[in-house]
């Protein structure tokens, strides 16, 4: 059984012991303690456990941690940097984009990998976007304007 | 029942809110729990006959204790001027952390963000039935309204003593209090000192009307929001302890399957892994929840099930397993007035339908959790739960020990929805780590909690209508199978009415989901009114307004008919328009919503949908058009597609690949009418906010295709018109 030795979250190398096949929501979640990404289904329909490996979004559920060990994982706990919160954060915060927030790690996370990608997106192209994430407390609307809000923040300060 | 049914006095809250018992029962004389026995102590086990009143209808009527009147109960202001305040409300999404904050806040005149609130932990909180049936905002708001202006008043009075003043001249603000005639301050943490407040409130204190509120009536943020978008803040799922481990269930092959046969051997060989195995409960704990899957894979067991019915039968089956009087099945509501037999042979127009629903699934997006501790003979348990001292009498009841022996902490969680009324989670954690002598966490999988939760009740619902020729509506006969009362009455004025709630053998475990049966009784009467209005051939919100005299429906109908633009010409084909509403739990609704229908691929899509609202004083209005918004968004999957399939005891569709949810693309433009009214004491709102969506979407299928949709979901595979 092939062992994962080190992964690379959130610009720290952590060592650990994991077998190569595990899921690497699990090995963030219970060997490395960063448990801000949720379980949700296991199966990659629901987006809670939505990372980003080198800059694009994937479900960490259905990721073999032994496909990514070479590779920059950023989880929702490096999003930040220090106090400063990244503005898709603060966009979730100043449009009240959530409930119960335990999706809202996940849709963070799609949210920067889109706008990584492209900041131009209507409405409903973001809509498009987020599909693959499930809020069940139905804040879909408040997503959405706070990701066209962080799209302007950011291109404002061209980050 | 008396003649005139209030309806507005409701039924009791939470007759109907119900809570499945527990699926465990362990031995009892085994050598770990010989303390216990041994100690000589008399257990009583209440549990039973609560569980027995469950499974009738009868909800969680028990009262518990009476509120403690003593404001330390409630509230303690540190020394270092920070405030806390204890309840046993949990939040689940709700967001009642911050309009609690700013109930106390507005009373107490201290910074909102002096103020923690420590909530739903039963060492620490005051006994509390649970987090059910839209009664934090009409109670506990109420209640620590009171506590606040109590603890205002005691501490003005020991200022006043300090300084040997009238307390007239002082005032509360900003954490401190103020001479008015020399500008003299003290703060509270000063005057307190950090000890209790042993005054208790008194009966009749004035509190600050809604007029006049600050920063209660506010758009606050979430409070503590940052821990929420940074991955900060704990879920009941992400609670850990040194040396824990993971914890897995066995499960049966099919619901009330037995265990015939066991071969752990195997599993046991797995180094870490201790397994469990009591009754038909089989268990394992293992130092990762890999190797505790493993581990639970390696066990061969054999189950012997019973053949059981699938939900092709469902609705017949409900009719025909349900009571129609006598037995432990009785009706717990029945309500009669006039004659429907007469109403019914006199009528211009006579009408009779059926309406039915089928299960659907909270899917709370954190399925259950639990994290359980043993010190000793005492258990700690947190999880994820709206009732966390319903989940101590469980765990005490289990475990055959005394309540004072287990503290359950419910920390903030991924939304119930009336989903997690249960200890399922506790229970299990709780066995296993009495096993391995170390903390254990459980974390059910989508499909456990697919599966081994419980569902919204499905229901079928008749009714029989006696109508004038000028579309006034004499009689009204409406009995509901199976899904339950809450909202069952008619606020339509009707001269002769029978009403009857039919509890009947669910094929399912069920139990609460947001607004109970009021979704599907509404679904019932509002398309029905509509049948009616055009039977009557009469504009659908006139015939309404016609048949209700009660003002604030009314308002509700007419605000949100405005704001959608009830009467305009239609601009294309395929386009509907349609309404629904009512009144639950105190807030009046009404929604009207826009439909296309693409006759040509029998696409449906909900392309907009209006809702007013009215709950009394509004409390945190961006908390209301949250709850609102999320309301119309959670009742359109159950309105369109949601439904469970089962066979045999087994669920077919237990995963989000196979059980559709409403997602991003589903979403239509969703607009808020919110009605404040300041004159009137504030309501919740989370509940009554979604009755008013399925009647009007399918109100709006019919104008659009001409086809009347009278089961729940009403399109799962689109709509095909010959």
């Amino acid at each position: 059984m092939a062992t994962v030795r080190q992964l690379n979250v959130n610009g720290r190398v952590y060592t650990t012991d994991a077998d190569s096949d595990a899921s690497l929501l699990f090995v963030l979640r219970d060997h490395l303690d960063l448990t801000g990404s949720k379980y949700g289904c296991g199966e990659g329909q629901c987006g809670a456990c939505t990372v980003l490996i080198d800059g694009k979004s994937r479900r960490s559920c259905i990721t073999r941690v032994g496909d990514v060990a070479q590779r920059q994982i950023t989880t929702i706990e490096g999003l930040a940097q220090g106090d400063r919160l990244h503005p898709v954060q603060q966009a979730f915060l100043d449009e009240g984009a959530m409930q119960c927030a335990y999706c809202t790690s996940g849709m963070i996370m799609t949210a920067v990998s889109l706008l990584n990608a492209r900041r131009d997106s209507s409405a409903a192209e973001i809509a498009r976007s987020m599909e693959g994430n499930i809020c069940r407390c139905g804040t879909q609307p408040r997503i959405v304007l706070a990701i066209q809000r962080a799209a302007k923040a950011m291109n404002e300060s061209k980050q | 029942m008396s003649k005139d049914f209030n309806f507005e006095a409701g039924l009791e809250p939470d007759r109907f809110e119900l809570a499945a018992p527990p699926t465990y029962h362990f031995d009892v004389d085994r050598r770990e729990f010989f303390r216990f026995l041994g100690a000589g102590v008399l257990i009583v086990c209440v549990l039973k006959d609560a569980c027995a009143l469950q499974e009738s209808g009868a909800g969680l009527g028990a009262q518990g204790p009476s509120l403690p009147k003593e404001i330390a109960a409630w509230l303690h202001i540190g020394e270092d001027g920070n405030v806390t305040v204890y309840t046993g409300k949990v939040e689940v999404g709700q967001n009642i952390r911050t309009s609690l904050t700013q109930a106390v806040a507005e009373e107490l005149h201290v910074p909102l963000s002096s103020i923690q609130m420590v909530m739903g932990d039963t060492k620490l909180t005051p006994y509390d039935r649970g987090t059910f049936g839209s009664r934090t905002t009409p109670e506990m708001n109420l209640q620590l309204r009171k506590v606040a202006s109590a603890a205002r008043d005691t501490l003005i009075e020991l200022a006043a003593t300090q300084w040997q003043v009238d307390r007239k001249r002082l005032i509360a603000a900003d954490g401190k209090i103020t001479d008015s005639e020399n500008k003299r301050t003290v703060e509270y943490a000063a005057l307190v000192k950090g000890k209790q407040l042993t005054e208790t409130l008194p009966v009749e204190d004035p509190l600050i009307p809604a007029a006049q509120w600050t920063v209660a009536g506010q758009p606050l943020p979430k409070v503590e929001g940052r821990d929420f978008v940074t991955g900060k803040h704990r879920y009941p799922c992400d609670q850990k302890l040194p040396e824990m481990l993971y914890g897995k269930v066995l499960r049966p092959s099919s619901f009330g399957a037995n265990l015939s046969s066991l071969d752990t051997q195997d599993a046991e060989k797995i180094p870490g892994v201790i397994v469990v195995h009591d009754g038909n409960f089989v268990g394992v704990a293992a130092p990762t929840t890999e190797i505790a899957s493993r581990a639970i894979s390696a066990i061969r067991a054999e189950w012997k099930s019973q053949p059981q019915i699938s939900n092709k039968e469902l609705f017949d089956y409900l009719k025909k397993n349900s009571a129609e009087g006598g037995g432990p099945l009785d009706s717990p509501f029945r309500y009669e007035k006039g004659s429907i037999e007469k109403a019914l042979a006199s009528a211009d127009h006579r009408l009779q339908q059926t309406y039915t629903t089928n299960y659907i699934a909270h899917a709370p997006l954190e399925p259950r959790a639990a994290l359980a501790q043993w010190s000793g003979d005492d258990l700690t348990v947190w999880t994820g739960t709206q009732r966390p001292f319903g989940v101590r009498t469980e765990l005490a009841a289990v475990f055959h020990m005394p309540e004072e022996r287990v503290r359950v902490l419910m920390p903030d969680m991924g939304s119930g929805y009336g989903g997690k009324h249960t200890g399922e989670t506790a229970i299990e954690a709780a066995r296993l780590a009495r096993a391995a002598k170390r903390p254990v966490k459980i974390m059910w999988t989508r499909e456990e909690e697919f599966t081994w939760a419980y569902f919204r009740p499905a229901a079928v619902i008749d009714i029989s209508s006696a109508m004038n020729k000028d579309g006034k509506i004499t009689g009204w006969e409406f009995h509901n199978y199976n899904s339950g009362a809450a909202g069952i009455p008619t606020f339509y004025d009707i001269e002769n009415q029978r009403i009857q709630f039919h509890p009947a053998n669910s094929p399912l475990r069920q139990g609460s989901y947001r607004a109970l049966a009021a979704t599907a009784n509404h679904f019932a009467r509002e398309s029905f009114m509509d049948e009616l209005a055009h039977t009557a051939k009469m504009d659908p919100l006139e015939f309404r307004v016609k048949n209700l005299k009660n003002e604030r429906l009314r308002t509700v109908f007419e605000s949100a008919a405005k704001k959608f633009g009830w009467g305009r010409a239609k601009t294309g084909a395929g386009q509907g328009f349609g309404m629904g509403g009512g009144f639950e739990k105190g807030g009046n609704v009404a929604t009207f919503a826009e439909v296309s229908f693409d006759r040509k691929s029998g696409e449906v899509k909900v392309v907009r949908l209006v809702t007013a609202f009215e709950c009394g004083a509004i409390v945190n209005p961006d908390g209301l058009r949250n709850q609102l918004e999320g309301a119309n968004i959670m009742a359109l999957g159950g309105t369109l597609f949601e439904a469970i399939e089962f066979a045999n005891g087994q669920i077919l569709n237990g995963r989000f690949s196979d059980y559709r949810l409403p997602r991003f693309s589903d979403v239509p433009v969703i607009e808020t009418v919110m009605i404040d009214r300041k004159d009137i004491p504030s309501a919740g709102a989370g509940e009554s906010s979604l009755v008013g969506v399925a009647p009007a979407i399918a109100n709006a299928i019919f104008d659009a295709s001409g086809v009347r949709l009278r089961s729940l979901p009403l399109v799962p595979n689109g709509l095909r018109v010959a």
